[in-house]
């Protein structure tokens, strides 16, 4: 106890510079976004009344934020598991020693230093029903690839947003899938390949278990980003097409420019703050769901 | 006591291992020929990089020679599978899953075979009762000592009941009390086993207290193979007469107790204290081992380092010593190639 009290000092001095961080970046705006989601304000934001807790009961079940609810959970049902199934198997891919596969390892992991914004303009102009390279190549296949054009198609525009994000998120899901491969030992695939196991019964019983802990990290990740989409959003779609609004995320519906509630800074706040729990809904959830299946090794 | 039943020689040809190519060549080993007896518990013994790990995997299968043949049986494995040349290989690191249980760790060979559940859990418990791991079963290798984890390596290898175990250094990560113990048991074993055992180590105790014969490597190549003791008592080349021995064999400069082109070697508990002898020198330091003493001095010859008995007349640091040597006890090698000369 003396000693704990003797270091008290040191340790505040050290924790300080991610105490002041977290409490000015992380906590206190939490905290407002809190505190402002129980008002209900004008048009310019200068008068607003004290609603309660009721404002946020009222945002939840109202049909603008369900709707967007439900695009988010669709979002991230298309963008994760296909991001996680395609990151492995080409971190898996990789991961062998072949020659000239450091380019393509340089290939795969390249969409990391790509901002949403870029990203999201290199699928615009790939998806363009008039100038866009995958109408002219795949229209036989899909006709809404030209008319009206994927993006542009009430059913076909949420799987194009999805299309661009897991492109977009596919090289950090790649990165990490790779360090979690290369700190597995070799031995273990020996031993494996020496009791007689073939490459599959290797991946299933060697490689998968063995990234379980970055595959939970990247599963936690990739759905927060997806509840969290708004730049594709915004730049592909605008949250449309009208009038079904058929890409408008929770974010979309919170910031975008022709959302419903973008003037009133306290229904924004609530929808912040419901977006945040649902969040941490999910995240909890993989967590409880995947635990026992994680194995962090020794 | 089923294990152990089939008959298995392992025989390799001339065989010999590259790395790298043109410029980054490097030779692991080199056209290495070698017998091991059906039920011979075979040592490959030699200091890092000597080619000795590279050799056991060529016969697991884990890596293909470059030249020469490997022969399990009477058959040529060159081109055979890990899994059809019925070995088992436990690891250094015992490279056991760590997210399977201990007995779903032993009984992996045998799911991957398609052996049923219940039989597979039967040999398990069978395989573990030899190495007292019944206990364990249910724990997760992490949860184990290394001594424990060890054992499971083991047992995962003895459940396949193979001809050959083929073990790479499988007590380096044992503290020293423990390696002396499960030398013993690794003994005991083969001798229950009746198998044959290939084992990779570079410490010579090991090669010298658990080895029906020693093959002693340096730089991919095959220097002497022998009984531990014909080793230690006849080494064919100065290379194996100082790598085998604590302290090490002392040699002598050209010249001296011989001629110009031999270099003379004399084991530490061959050179006696005397009034008159053919060696002298000056102490340097003492080691008092308890049961032994170690004189370390320094003598135109070279160092010399003697084993003496703990009495009460030993020489102190800095006193002029005389060394005396029987004829039978020196060793003759080629100055140049370090080869015997007999």
């Amino acid at each position: 106890m003396k000693r704990r009290l003797r270091d008290a000092p040191a340790a505040v001095l050290m924790l300080g510079t991610s105490m002041v961080l977290l409490a000015v970046w992380t906590i206190y705006p939490l905290v407002r976004a809190v505190q402002t989601g129980h008002l209900s304000c004008n048009q310019t934001g200068t008068q607003c009344i004290d609603t309660g807790w009721s404002t946020y009961f009222d945002v939840f079940m109202s049909k603008q934020f369900q709707d967007a609810l439900r695009v988010s959970f669709w979002l991230a049902v298309m963008t994760v598991p296909a991001g996680l199934i395609l990151g492995v198997g080409l971190a898996v891919l990789a991961d062998k020693h072949l020659r000239g596969i450091g380019f393509f390892r340089t290939v795969f992991s390249s969409t990391v230093a790509t901002s949403v914004a870029v990203a999201s303009l290199v699928w615009f102009v790939l998806l363009q029903p008039e100038i866009g390279v995958l109408p002219d190549l795949f229209s036989g296949w899909i006709p809404a690839l030209k008319n009206p054009g994927l993006l542009r198609d009430p059913d076909t525009a949420l799987p194009a947003v999805a299309l661009s994000s897991i492109w977009a998120g596919l090289g950090f899901t790649f990165i990490v899938i790779t360090a979690g491969l290369q700190s597995v030992p070799k031995e273990l695939y020996e031993s494996a390949y020496v009791d007689g196991a073939g490459s599959f019964r290797r991946f299933t019983n060697v490689t998968l278990p063995m990234l379980s802990p970055s595959i939970l990290f990247i599963s936690v990740v990739l759905t927060t980003r997806a509840l969290q989409t708004y730049g594709e959003v915004a730049l592909l779609t605008g949250g449309g097409p009208e009038p079904e609004k058929s890409t408008t995320t929770i974010p979309y519906l919170i910031y975008g420019r022709n959302s419903i509630i973008s003037s009133d800074i306290g229904l924004k706040s609530a929808a912040a703050v419901l977006l945040f729990l649902i969040s941490l809904v999910f995240a909890l959830v993989q967590f409880r769901g995947l635990e026992k299946r994680v194995h962090y090794g020794n | 006591m089923a294990y152990g039943a089939a008959v298995a020689q392992v025989r390799l040809e001339r065989v010999t291992k590259t790395f790298g190519e043109g410029a980054d060549e490097v030779t692991a080993v080199d056209h290495v020929s070698l017998d091991v007896q059906d039920h011979e518990f075979m040592i490959l013994l030699g200091p890092s990089g000597c080619g000795k790990s590279t050799l056991l995997r060529m016969v697991a299968g884990l890596e293909d020679p470059t030249g020469g043949d490997v022969f399990i049986g009477d058959r040529r494995v060159n081109d055979v599978e890990p899994k059809l040349r019925d070995i088992a290989m436990v690891f250094q690191s015992y490279a056991l899953y760590p997210h399977k249980t201990v007995a779903a760790n032993i009984e992996f060979p045998l799911k991957v075979r398609g052996v049923d559940k219940e039989q597979r859990a039967a040999e398990a418990m069978k395989a573990a009762d030899v190495l007292g791991l019944t206990d364990y079963m249910r724990r997760k290798p992490g949860q184990l000592s290394g001594g424990q984890r060890q054992r499971v390596a083991l047992a995962r290898a003895i459940v396949r009941d193979p001809a050959v175990f083929l073990m790479d250094e499988p007590l380096s990560n044992l503290d020293a009390k423990l390696r002396g113990d499960t030398r013993a048991e690794l003994v005991e074993l083969h001798r229950r086993l009746n198998s044959t055992f290939i084992y990779v180590t570079h410490d010579q105790v090991e090669a010298m207290t658990m080895g029906s014969r020693v093959a002693v490597l340096n730089g991919g190549r095959l220097e002497q193979v022998g009984t531990p003791q014909d080793v230690y008592d006849y080494p064919a080349s100065a290379f194996v007469a100082q790598f085998i021995g604590t302290p090490p064999m002392n040699l002598l400069q050209p010249g001296q107790l011989g001629s110009s082109d031999v270099r003379v070697g004399i084991r530490p508990e061959h050179l006696l204290l005397a009034s008159e002898g053919a060696l002298d020198g000056t102490v340097r330091q003492i080691e008092h081992l308890g049961h032994e003493v170690l004189l370390l001095t320094e003598s135109p010859a070279g160092r010399l380092t003697a084993r003496v008995a703990p009495h009460a007349d030993l020489p102190v640091v800095g006193d002029a010593v005389r060394f005396d040597v029987a004829d039978r006890h020196l060793h003759r090698f080629d100055a140049i190639t370090g080869v015997r000369v007999s």
